[in-house]
Order: C-alpha cells, then sequence, then structure tokens
C-alpha cells in the first residue's frame, strides 16, 4: 500500500477561522438549549411592546407639547359682567398687538357655559354664576418667561382683572407621568435584554459543560479559544435569531393590532401616539440587537471558561 | 536521518497534582529534532504524565521546559495553540469525537488548520485506507471496535503530518501484524522528519525500531539506557538495544 499523499504536501499551520458549516461539524447537531430559543421569543416579544410602547409614549408627549407650547388662556375672573366683557375685550385688542402672538381667540359665552355645563348644570347658562371671560392665545413661538412676564404687564395695564397661564403647566404632571412611564418602558427594556442575556448564558455554560470532551479534544488538537467559541456562536447565532424574529413578530402583530384598536377610538390625543415609520424601523432592531446580545453573551461565557483550561 | 536540533529539552523539571507528592521528578533530558524514542516503564512510573508535558495538557510544578526553541513555561496561553498545531497526540484513550465520523475525526486538525474542503478530502481518504479504515470513513467511533478507534486516532494525529508526534500506547489494542503497521507508519513519518515519542510498555515494539532510543521512566524518575538524553548527550545517539 502507498504511503498517504498527506506525507508529501506541506500543510499549513496558520490560524484560519473554524467557521460556517466546518464549525458546525464539530458539535453535535442539536441546537444549545432546548428552551433557549423560547425564552428569546419571549423576551424579544415583551421587548418589542415595551420598545413599542416607549416610542408611542414619546410621539404622544412630543406632538401634545408641540401644540401647547405656544399656547396661553387668560382668564377674566370679575363678577360684574359688564366689568368683565370690557376687560376682555381690551384685554383681546391689548394682546393682538403685541409681537410673537400668532392669533387672539375670546371664548363665546355660550361655548364657555357648553364646557362647565356637566358640573354647574342650567345655571351655567345664567347670569347667577359669574363664570370667568376666557380668551385663547396662540404664541408664534415658545411660551418663555420673559414673553409672559411682558404680557401679564400689558394685560395688568388695561384689563386687572386677568390672569395668564400658559397651557403647557396645566399638563405638567401629565408630561412628568409620561417621562416616568417611558423610563419604567426603557427600565423593562434593559431588564428583558439582561434576562435574555441570563439564558444565553446559562445555555451556553451548560453547552459547554456538556460539550467539555469535545472541547478539550479541539484544544489539544490546537483548535484556539476563537474558534471555539465560534463554534457556540454558530449555535447561538441559530438558535436566537429564531427567537428573536419569531418573538419581535408576535410583539409587533400585538402592536399592531393595539394600534388598531386606539385608532378606532377616533381620538386626537390617542392617535398622536401613534408609531411612524422610522419607529418601525427602531421595533424591528429589537431582534438584531437581541441576537447581538446573545452572541456577545455566549462568546464572553465561553471564552471565561476556556481561560480556566491550559 | 534529520540533524540533532533539539526539539524538547527538559531541565529540572518536576509535577505533582494538586499536594500530593511529585509523579515526576529532576526530569532533564534532550529530544533530538528527526529522532525515534520509545518511552517505557511500569504501569504508574509516570509515562503519561510525561507526555501530558509534551503535548502541552499540563505545564510543570517546577523546572524549564523548551520546545521548538521557545519556553513553553512562560509562553502566553493565546500562543499554545500554535504550539500545538505542531504537535501530532495519540491519546491512551484515543479521544475520538464521538458524534463525528472517522473521517470528520481525522480531518479535524486540518479542518483547525485552515485547509479548505477540496483539498483535504483525498488526504485523509488516503490516511484512512492506509490504516485500513478506508471502508468505514463514515462510521462513527461507538460502531468502531477498540482497535479501528486506535488506528483513526492514530490517523488524526498524524495526517498534519506534526513536528513531534506523542502517542501513548498506540498499539495497545491492535492485532501484532497491525502494530507493526502502525509502527511503519510512525516510522515513515520520522523519516520525514518528525521527531517521533512513544510511550509502550511491549518491549516486543522496541525491536522493530532500530534507530530508536529508550527512554525510561522509574516512579517519576528518567533513566536513560541510551546515554542520549543528556544535554550535552554523553554520546552521538546510537541504535537501541531492547
Amino acid at each position: 500500500m502507498r504511503a498517504p499523499s498527506v506525507f508529501a504536501r506541506a500543510i499549513g499551520r496558520g490560524q484560519a477561522g473554524l467557521a460556517g458549516a466546518r464549525a458546525a461539524r464539530v458539535l453535535p447537531a442539536t441546537r444549545l438549549g432546548g428552551p433557549m430559543p423560547w425564552v428569546i421569543a419571549i423576551m424579544a416579544a415583551l421587548t418589542v411592546l415595551a420598545a413599542g410602547g416607549a416610542l408611542a409614549l414619546a410621539n404622544f408627549a412630543e406632538r401634545t407639547r408641540a401644540g401647547l407650547e405656544g399656547g396661553l388662556t387668560v382668564q377674566i375672573v370679575e363678577a360684574d359682567p359688564a366689568a368683565r366683557d370690557g376687560q376682555a375685550a381690551r384685554a383681546a385688542q391689548a394682546l393682538a398687538r403685541q409681537p410673537g402672538v400668532a392669533s387672539v381667540r375670546p371664548v363665546p359665552r355660550d361655548e364657555l357655559a357648553r364646557l362647565v355645563e356637566p358640573w354647574l348644570g342650567e345655571a351655567a347658562q345664567s347670569d347667577a354664576v359669574a363664570l370667568p371671560a376666557l380668551i385663547d392665545v396662540a404664541l408664534a413661538g415658545p411660551a418663555d418667561e420673559a414673553r409672559l412676564s411682558r404680557l401679564r404687564s400689558e394685560l395688568a395695564r388695561v384689563a386687572p382683572a386677568a390672569r395668564l397661564d400658559p397651557q403647557a403647566d396645566w399638563l405638567g404632571p401629565v408630561f412628568e407621568t409620561i417621562r416616568a412611564l417611558r423610563w419604567l418602558a426603557l427600565t423593562l427594556i434593559a431588564m428583558l435584554t439582561a434576562a435574555s442575556a441570563a439564558a444565553v448564558w446559562l445555555a451556553a455554560r451548560n453547552a459547554f459543560d456538556a460539550n467539555r470532551e469535545t472541547i478539550e479534544i479541539v484544544h489539544h488538537l490546537g483548535g484556539n479559544d476563537t474558534q471555539i467559541a465560534g463554534i457556540f456562536q454558530r449555535s447561538v447565532l441559530i438558535d436566537s435569531a429564531l427567537g428573536a424574529v419569531l418573538g419581535a413578530v408576535l410583539g409587533a402583530a400585538v402592536l399592531v393590532l393595539l394600534g388598531e384598536r386606539f385608532g378606532a377610538l377616533q381620538s386626537g390625543v390617542v392617535e398622536s401616539g401613534s408609531l411612524s415609520t422610522l419607529d418601525w424601523l427602531g421595533v424591528a432592531l429589537v431582534p438584531v440587537v437581541m441576537v447581538g446580545v446573545a452572541l456577545l453573551t455566549a462568546r464572553r461565557t465561553v471564552m471565561v471558561r476556556l481561560g480556566r483550561m491550559l | 536521518m534529520a540533524g540533532s536540533e533539539d526539539i524538547v529539552r527538559f531541565d529540572n523539571v518536576g509535577l505533582r497534582y494538586g499536594i500530593g507528592g511529585e509523579v515526576l521528578s529532576d526530569l532533564t533530558f534532550t529530544l533530538h529534532a528527526g529522532r525515534f524514542y520509545f518511552l517505557t516503564g511500569a504501569s504508574g512510573a509516570g509515562k503519561t504524565s510525561l507526555l501530558k508535558l509534551l503535548y502541552l495538557a499540563q505545564r510543570p510544578s517546577r523546572g524549564a521546559i523548551r520546545m521548538f526553541g521557545g519556553d513553553v513555561i512562560t509562553l502566553p496561553r493565546a500562543r499554545l495553540p500554535a504550539l500545538r498545531r505542531r504537535l501530532g497526540v495519540v491519546f491512551q484513550d484515543f479521544r475520538l469525537v464521538r458524534h463525528l465520523s472517522a473521517f470528520d475525526n481525522v480531518a479535524l486538525p486540518l479542518r483547525l488548520s485552515g485547509v479548505r474542503e477540496d483539498e483535504l478530502r483525498q488526504p485523509v481518504a488516503d490516511m484512512l485506507d492506509w490504516v485500513g479504515l478506508g471502508a468505514r470513513s463514515d462510521a462513527r467511533p461507538a460502531t468502531l471496535s477498540g482497535g479501528e478507534q486506535q488506528r483513526v486516532a492514530i490517523a488524526r494525529a498524524v495526517i498534519a503530518r506534526p513536528e513531534l508526534l506523542v502517542a501513548d500506547e498506540p498499539t495497545g489494542n491492535v492485532d501484532p501484524e497491525m502494530a507493526v503497521k502502525l509502527l511503519r507508519l510512525f516510522e515513515a513519518l520520522n523519516r520525514l522528519g518528525t521527531t517521533v515519542v512513544v510511550a509502550t510498555h511491549d518491549v516486543h515494539l522496541l525491536r522493530q525500531v532500530p534507530d530508536s532510543l529508550i527512554m525510561r521512566l522509574d516512579n517519576g524518575r528518567m533513566s536513560d539506557p541510551t546515554g542520549a538524553l543528556r544535554y550535552p548527550p554523553r554520546r552521538e545517539p546510537a541504535p537501541a538495544r531492547a
């Protein structure tokens, strides 16, 4: 029998990566850890919901704030109807003359009465209840302190009973709540990401222990840490990609369903929280980021354990 | 015969596991490139421990080891894989990857070295033919007999033409005819420049390789029947006498 031809050829001994199908042959064909794709899928679905919620809240806050940013309400709190109407007319004229004021709209008496009717009943329509006169003012820009101070001075001169309130102040607590909810959503995303990483860490650790004998053989044959970690990363890539895509699709479907339900309410406030194309692209990044986190976690886990071997 | 360049040098090496006593003590010897060595000794003499030091599975508790001109004690861990690729190892328990076929087990060192699939197919097939397993290349280790597994392990160890081949009882599970055949394979590799270290307690095997040198371990200490292991050698390496 002739000698094997390998003896006659020089074999390169580089540090070429063991990757792709070649790497897949080294570990058993089973995936890393049975429940891992499902855990990742659940985490991805929850993360997509949290991300969608955070983005919707951000949109709602942004659009509402933009709508109220330059809005002011002037109240003429005066019991005498003649004096109240006179001051209201003077105030409206004075405000309309001020630079930076986009529009001035005195709220008609009957519109005001309709607004308070649910609380005051029929009495709101009579002069028995002294309702203040209201003027809606829209500024061309934001209602900063300098502008407000100037307007207040002007109002004090022509209508001593006038009180000026930026509309944004009324919704301050609402914005604070929205901000808190956004932080809550972001914290939730961070916790879900950490939980996903922990699941991958456990799966990679178990897989490492289960395949320890094979790893030691590869190690003794000259496989370096990067090659061995690459073998695990391939399994993690497949498992986490399957789970993340499945979870993201489920989460996105729930977001679409919720969007349609809220849209059916035909409320401008709710619709202001709808997601834009850019937001959906952000949501689509969730599975990508989860797969990235899973790969980094698996790599780190395996590298740390390999580091304990000679 | 290759020149007498030092490929491995042990200086006052000792090895202990945990807090036990030393299983290897005061080992000082040199292995020359291109020579064929038999490592003998009774069971428990420390042969496998010495081989572990040679194939870099273990660091010594004391002393210095130089391999291929470099100090392996201080060598950073990240550089050990490159050194291991210059070695071929036949483990006493074969250590085949259970879920891989005989072909894939033999191909593993080449794949780790980055050899392309189309380049490795023929050499691996030739090697399996050489060890008499050409027809069983798709078989998993569990379906192979002990002797067949040993031949796959040997094929895997020599396929990448290592500079140093370390074999722990490589003929322990094969019939005498196959044992001689495998030794011929080691000799062929040796003639191409590979330094071969074969641990065995089979004295009949020693006669089969006339130019071999003998290292003998007794209770973890090296005796040097040929006088060629010291550095500098007491005399020119001479053919072994069994």
